[in-house]
């Protein structure tokens, strides 16, 4: 225990812990009108396109004579990609006859493909550094300086800022973007605010998260919060809760369990609390909806008891055996 | 006003050369057959598609920098009604403009949109998500909103498909109202029954614009019968029926 409270009170690992809590909750406010705005998906794709920008980056940096590791360099290359990416999913679903769905699995698949091919030419390469970008697949605590934590953590603050600063714009645009065009809202430029927000989650994610996993910060705590409640505020607000507690849980337990992917257990962390959100939500859990339904059989049950009563009741005044043989064939 | 409007999809026009200047303070009907371009008309005017050909201005000025001035009821199918919004959150997106960018909501536009949603009746329901409301409710919601936008041009698709009684009631109250404010409202409507009834001027499109004016010349056999084609049969006594 008191290991435990060592490992974790450390400077580096409570400015990481800091950083992970805040990067959770500005990816559930991105990831709460990703999922409203029907972009789950897309989210996972910007997550994968990520890895051609990292290791063009790692590249680019060292053809420039830079260290390969600056992490400004590859963070803008992954956001770079990523924006590749959405530009070629909405180009695909708008330009061509394949479905959205297609265009998606297709921009993953392809720049997915792209990432791995490159960064078996950066691991060729007999330079310094390279062995670190496989930790961008499912991030890792331990790869991370105080001062890296700080600028996730700054640039986490300010997605989370500028998603409530915009909040109900996004609203309006995730519910009814007809009627936003109507009112004279840029609904194209909100649209790219929006992924704009997505890309700088993911980004900032790489280190901690990992690229592969991205996705989950960004839908799991808004799905987990949709089931508490029917208030976009209340949702916006318990998803960033849930995110953050993800965040810190999941970044907590990597650092104090040396060989645990710091991404594998904030996903683990915002799953769980899926599963208990699905499970015992009120209203909209399994188990409340399980409850209504079974008192609606049950009230069923009873009346029909009650309506075959009657009718036996009627049968035996009128003296006919079939009131009895109704209320025998009913178990 | 539009004037040569052509909207194409996929190189098909679904509509051809529109042209129509409507009268200031006038409930106008837009009738014609599925797929007569109907919904497109609407959208275009939003500047939700873009036209291939003509123009369209909104009050004197080109649509693209007057867009504010656009009151707009959807089709009711083209919303989600699982979105975590209650009724009166909904209204109140009508005031979003007036509220301006990033300003939150406050609690005078709350009262604003509840008395929007009080005059469609529907004060005792402000708290409900919509996918609660009943058909008819979820249409006076859009409607309620639409009022709080306080616009000069409504448009509004099919906003009496599929309601009760009480609700197209309601409904066409509200389009009195709007008409005897000077608005000009322009309605898709699939009801011919009702149509001279309701509104005062008649749009008649298959694609392209078959004929439009004041109710009293435009309704008639004739020009119903070229909109509608083969899928209109005069009944004897005059009455006619269209059959899809």
């Amino acid at each position: 225990m008191a290991e435990i409270v060592r490992l974790l009170s450390s400077y580096n690992t409570a400015v990481v812990l800091l950083a992970a809590t805040l990067l959770g909750a500005a990816g559930a406010v991105a990831g709460t009108f990703a999922l409203l705005h029907k972009r789950s998906l897309v989210s996972d794709a910007i997550g994968h396109a990520a890895l051609p920008g990292i290791a063009g980056g790692f590249l680019v940096a060292l053809a420039f004579g830079f260290d390969g590791r600056n992490l400004a360099i590859l963070l803008s290359g992954a956001a770079l990609s990523g924006a590749l990416a959405t530009v070629m999913i909405s180009w695909i679903a708008s330009q061509t006859r394949l479905s959205e769905d297609t265009a998606i699995a297709t921009a993953l698949a392809v720049f997915f493909g792209l990432g791995a091919v490159l960064l078996s030419v950066v691991q060729s390469l007999q330079v310094s550094g390279q062995a670190g970008l496989d930790s961008f697949l499912l991030g890792t605590t331990a790869a991370i300086s105080a001062r890296e934590a700080g600028t996730i953590a700054v640039m986490a603050l300010l997605v989370a800022l500028v998603g409530l600063g915009l909040f109900k714009e996004f609203r309006l645009l995730t519910f009814d973007a007809a009627f936003a065009g109507a009112m004279g809202y840029p609904v194209r430029a909100l649209d790219l605010g929006l992924m704009a927000l997505l890309l700088l989650v993911v980004a900032l994610g790489l280190k901690t998260v990992g690229l592969i996993l991205i996705v989950a910060i960004v839908i799991l705590p808004p799905a987990a919060a949709r089931f508490w409640t029917d208030r976009l505020g209340a949702m916006t607000a318990l998803a960033a809760l849930f995110g953050a507690g993800a965040g810190a849980v999941g970044a907590g337990a990597s650092a104090v369990l040396d060989d645990l992917p710091t991404g594998g257990a904030i996903v683990m962390t915002a799953g769980a609390l899926l599963l208990i959100s699905l499970v015992a939500a009120p209203r909209r859990g399994l188990v409340a909806q399980g409850v209504v339904a079974a008192r609606f059989r049950l009230a069923r049950r009873r009346e029909a008891r009650a309506r075959s009563g009657q009718g036996l009741g009627q049968g035996l005044g009128q003296g006919s055996g079939q009131g009895t043989g109704e209320g025998r064939a009913r178990p | 006003m539009v004037d040569g409007l052509t909207v194409t999809y996929g190189g098909k026009p679904a509509l051809e050369d529109v042209s129509y200047t409507a009268p200031p303070g006038g409930l106008v009907a837009v009738v014609g057959p599925n797929g007569a371009g109907k919904s497109t008309f609407i959208k275009a005017v939003m500047g939700q598609v873009s036209a291939t050909a003509g123009e369209i201005a909104l009050f004197g000025k080109s649509a693209r920098s007057n867009r504010s001035v656009v009151g707009y009821v959807p089709q009711r199918t083209s919303v989600d009604w699982d979105f975590p919004v209650s009724a009166l959150d909904v209204v109140t997106m009508g005031l979003y403009r007036r509220i301006g960018w990033l300003w939150p909501v406050r609690a005078k536009h709350r009262r604003q949109a509840f008395g929007y949603l009080d005059r469609m009746g529907l004060a005792d329901y402000a708290d409900r998500q919509i996918g609660q409301l009943s058909g008819g409710q979820q249409q006076r919601v859009f409607l309620a909103r639409a009022l709080a936008q306080d616009a000069d041009l409504y448009l509004m698709d099919e906003p009496l498909a599929g309601v009760d009684a009480k609700t197209e009631r309601t409904i066409i109250g509200v389009l009195q109202d709007l008409k005897d404010e000077g608005r000009s409202v322009f309605v898709v409507h699939h009801d011919l029954r009702t149509v001279p009834e309701y509104f005062d001027h008649l749009m008649l499109l298959n694609t392209r614009l078959v004929a439009a004016g004041p109710m009293s010349e435009t309704f008639t056999v004739a020009n119903l019968q070229q909109t509608y084609g083969g899928h209109m049969a005069v009944l004897p006594g005059g009455a006619t029926a269209v059959v899809d």
